[in-house]
């Protein structure tokens, strides 16, 4: 059988998305907004942090949607692209002294150059043998990080202690709510320019990937271009989030950076719905709330009821958070009739 | 002048100044999560993830001061014990003891495990001036009491350990060849580090190869015949249970028969000796500071009977030849004695201040003639081992009590 035939022979992995059902509309989303930007006013330092690291979070989801509701290509190797992303900022601010928000960018293109880089095997590679390459990573990189080559810049297993930047201008906020805010801002600016790349021409070319490669190769696109370009993109937003991550946490250590971050985020995506951005946050809450619920319930039995609770999400909303906002606008559709 | 100690210098006025103006009304004094009915006691355990076996230590604790209150509390308030799970991921750590301070007010945070979780918030309790006692962890960073007037450590440190076996070989065998195997993370390097540093300049002659593994490796079969072919006379091995088994096995399988010190971290008869076989373990030297449950030298000893006891009666479920068990057992005993000490002053700082000043207490747990010491300079509490040789189906303490005092 050649490699042509086993490709359409295969059964598409992702349910094809229209790209008009991947977004908000704007007054739902101007409603998210504004609860977002009002909600640190009335609530603890410890909330804010939490909700910052949601945002954080959403942020890393959001990035393995483009990849895996956009051009259709799995990733559990996040996690390798958010320590890059993490350490690269940790690097910047504790050995050279670099203001934290420049090292944002600097993070976002190192990870960006990284997944390109990483998205060459994944030419050759697609479905679960994609994954399995990319799981490859996710667990060696909390062992490259502790390399003794590195250890200087990484601190090895001790890891680095960040400082928390205080509200510039002498702005009167605590430090998390300055981090909050400036974390908004960021993930709105990315979110929006998530949804314009998915509508654009290159968006467009990941969709036709996803959903018929050979088709999407006949009608001109370039398939290793766009694929890798993919992939770089997915990395780069992820590293963005774990300069983030590291900034919020004040510090990075290869243990917060194994295989079990990588899972949760793709059980995020999951959760949040295959394609549908505006779910990354509802996924995002998920795997941040979900396990201290479990916790609360049993405290030794806590994965058993994670898995309990996932399990129920799955078989009763098996398309996520997208299924239930569909749900709810066609009841509000028939409520506005009557 | 750094910030931090800064920092203690206005805590210490203020508090100070808050002690002469509210002296004359009132002998009780809180912090958050000290009342006059309770104390909130704050616990992060990986009660999953990769480090879950330990989590037995916090279900021990939540064990014994289910004991303390059901015996009337400490000076007539009863402990409240919230312990979390982080998984032993970093990140997941800070977000837990931010819910500790932050959201639950507990007064302090105590024996959270390991080295990255404390590591990760260590910044973030001293700046908050909440107490980080007694870290369940025996790197040696603990002791700083100067930068991180706030974190305590417990239990003796690594590389006090490892200078204690140097200093007995450079002792016993000044011309040994030595081969050392070592688990590739931060607590095999504190063993290294400490171990090179009691040879001294020696250290270099001496050891003739440093053999690392990864905790991921199904077996270290091979890394014992490396260390074989060296024709080392003596073997170092900084291993966790399941590879110290394998090692002795392994030893005695090819006939290596080198003088063998075993880590404290694997002197576990119920957990290493056995599996390994006896036959393959006799002669081993170890150190030990907690007596081993699973030997029955202890059989008629008071503290165990109580140890015993308590088990019975409040923890059935537990393991009891676990030496989590044990090591969660004394500590919270530690714990009890520091709050005892403190008496209605439950202040954050009171409860510091008494840690940094235990002399000499025993506990039932702690071998004969071990005790736990602290001050305002030392923030070591347990520093003392004893040696010890395996012999038949138990361990024989041996030599005198040895102090290995090692600042972070």
């Amino acid at each position: 059988m050649s490699a042509a035939e086993e490709v359409v022979t295969e059964a598409p992995a992702i349910e094809a998305v229209p790209k008009r059902a991947m977004t908000l509309g704007l007054g739902t989303s101007l409603v998210v907004l504004a609860a977002l930007a009002i909600a640190p006013l009335f609530v603890k330092n410890f909330i804010i942090f939490q909700m910052t690291m949601l945002l954080i979070y959403a942020l890393a989801v959001l990035a393995l949607n483009i990849l895996t509701g956009g051009s259709g290509q799995f990733s559990l190797g996040q996690s390798a692209f958010y320590a890059v992303g993490a350490y690269t900022s940790a690097i910047l601010m504790e050995h050279f002294g670099m203001n934290y928000a420049l090292t944002l960018p600097i993070a976002g293109v190192i990870c960006f150059a990284f997944g390109f880089v990483f998205g060459q095997p994944a030419l050759r590679l697609s479905g679960v043998y994609l994954a399995l390459a990319t799981f490859a990573l996710a667990v060696a990189m909390p062992q490259l990080l502790k390399l003794g080559f590195f250890e200087h810049w990484t601190g090895g297993v001790q890891g680095l202690v960040v400082t928390k930047p205080d509200a510039p201008f002498g702005l009167p906020m605590s430090q998390d709510m300055w981090l909050y805010y400036f974390t908004l801002v960021i993930a709105i600016g990315i979110y929006i320019a998530s949804i314009n790349l998915l509508r654009s021409r290159s968006g467009r070319a990941f969709m036709a990937i996803r959903d018929n490669e050979i088709a999407a190769s006949a009608m001109g696109v370039d398939v290793a271009l766009y694929k890798t370009l993919a992939f770089g993109v997915s990395a780069g937003i992820t590293g963005v989030a774990g300069g983030l991550g590291a900034i919020a946490v004040q510090f990075v250590a290869p243990d917060g950076y194994t295989i079990t971050l990588a899972i949760s985020l793709f059980l995020g995506m999951v959760v949040g719905g295959v394609g549908w951005l505006p779910g990354s946050i509802v996924g995002s809450a998920f795997i941040i709330f979900v396990p201290n619920i479990a916790e609360g319930i049993s405290k030794g039995l806590s994965g058993a009821v994670f898995g309990v609770l996932l399990f129920l999400v799955i078989f009763l909303v098996p398309h996520g958070a997208r299924q239930v906002a569909m749900v709810a606008q066609q009841m509000l559709g028939k409520l506005k009739k009557n | 002048m750094s910030t931090i100690k800064k920092l203690a210098v206005v805590s210490t006025a203020l508090g100070l100044l808050a002690a002469t103006s509210t002296g004359a009304l009132a002998q009780k004094k809180y912090d958050p999560g000290a009342s006059d009915t309770e104390i909130k006691i704050g616990n992060i355990m990986p009660y999953s993830g990769p480090a879950s076996a330990y989590g037995v230590i916090g279900k021990t604790e939540e064990a014994y001061f289910k004991k303390v209150n059901a015996e009337g509390g400490i000076n007539g308030r009863k402990i409240n014990f919230i312990s979390y799970d982080d998984g032993y991921s970093p990140p997941k750590t800070v977000e837990q003891a931010r819910k500790l301070v932050e959201s639950d007010e507990a007064l302090i945070v105590f024996n959270p495990l390991g080295t990255p979780p404390n590591t990760a918030i260590q910044k973030y309790l001293n700046s908050k001036k909440v107490p980080q006692l007694f870290v369940a962890t025996g790197a040696t960073k603990w002791n700083d009491p100067k930068n991180f007037p706030w974190t305590m450590g417990w239990q003796p440190n690594y590389q006090s350990e490892t200078i204690i076996y140097a200093k007995y070989i450079l002792q016993n065998f000044p011309n040994a060849k030595i081969g050392v195997l070592y688990q590739n993370d931060d607590y095999g390097k504190d063993y290294l580090k400490g171990f090179k540093d009691g040879l001294g300049a020696k250290a270099a002659s001496m050891i003739v190869l440093e053999e690392s593994y990864e905790v991921s490796e199904p077996t270290i079969d091979s890394h014992i015949v490396k260390l074989k072919s060296t024709g080392a006379d003596v073997f170092i091995n900084i291993t966790t249970p399941k590879f110290a088994a394998q090692a002795i096995k392994k030893n005695a399988e090819i006939g290596w028969k080198p003088t063998h010190f075993l880590n404290n971290v694997s002197a576990s008869i119920g957990a290493v000796m056995k599996p390994a076989g006896f036959e393959a373990s006799q002669g081993i030297i170890s150190s030990a500071y907690l007596k081993d449950t699973s030997d029955p030298q202890w059989k008629d000893d008071a503290g165990m009977k109580a140890f015993d006891e308590f088990l019975t009666k409040y923890y059935p479920e537990g393991n009891r030849i676990d030496g989590s068990v044990m090591f969660g057992y004394t500590v919270a005993q530690g714990l009890v004695h520091v709050l005892k000490a403190c008496g209605d002053d439950l202040t954050r700082e009171n409860v510091m201040k008494q840690a940094a000043n235990i002399k000499g207490l025993e506990l039932g747990g702690l071998l004969p003639g071990i005790k736990v010491n602290t001050s305002p300079t030392d923030f070591a509490p347990i520093s003392q081992v004893q040696l010890q040789k395996f012999k038949g189906e138990a361990w024989e303490l041996f030599g005198e009590i040895l102090s290995g005092d090692v600042g972070g």
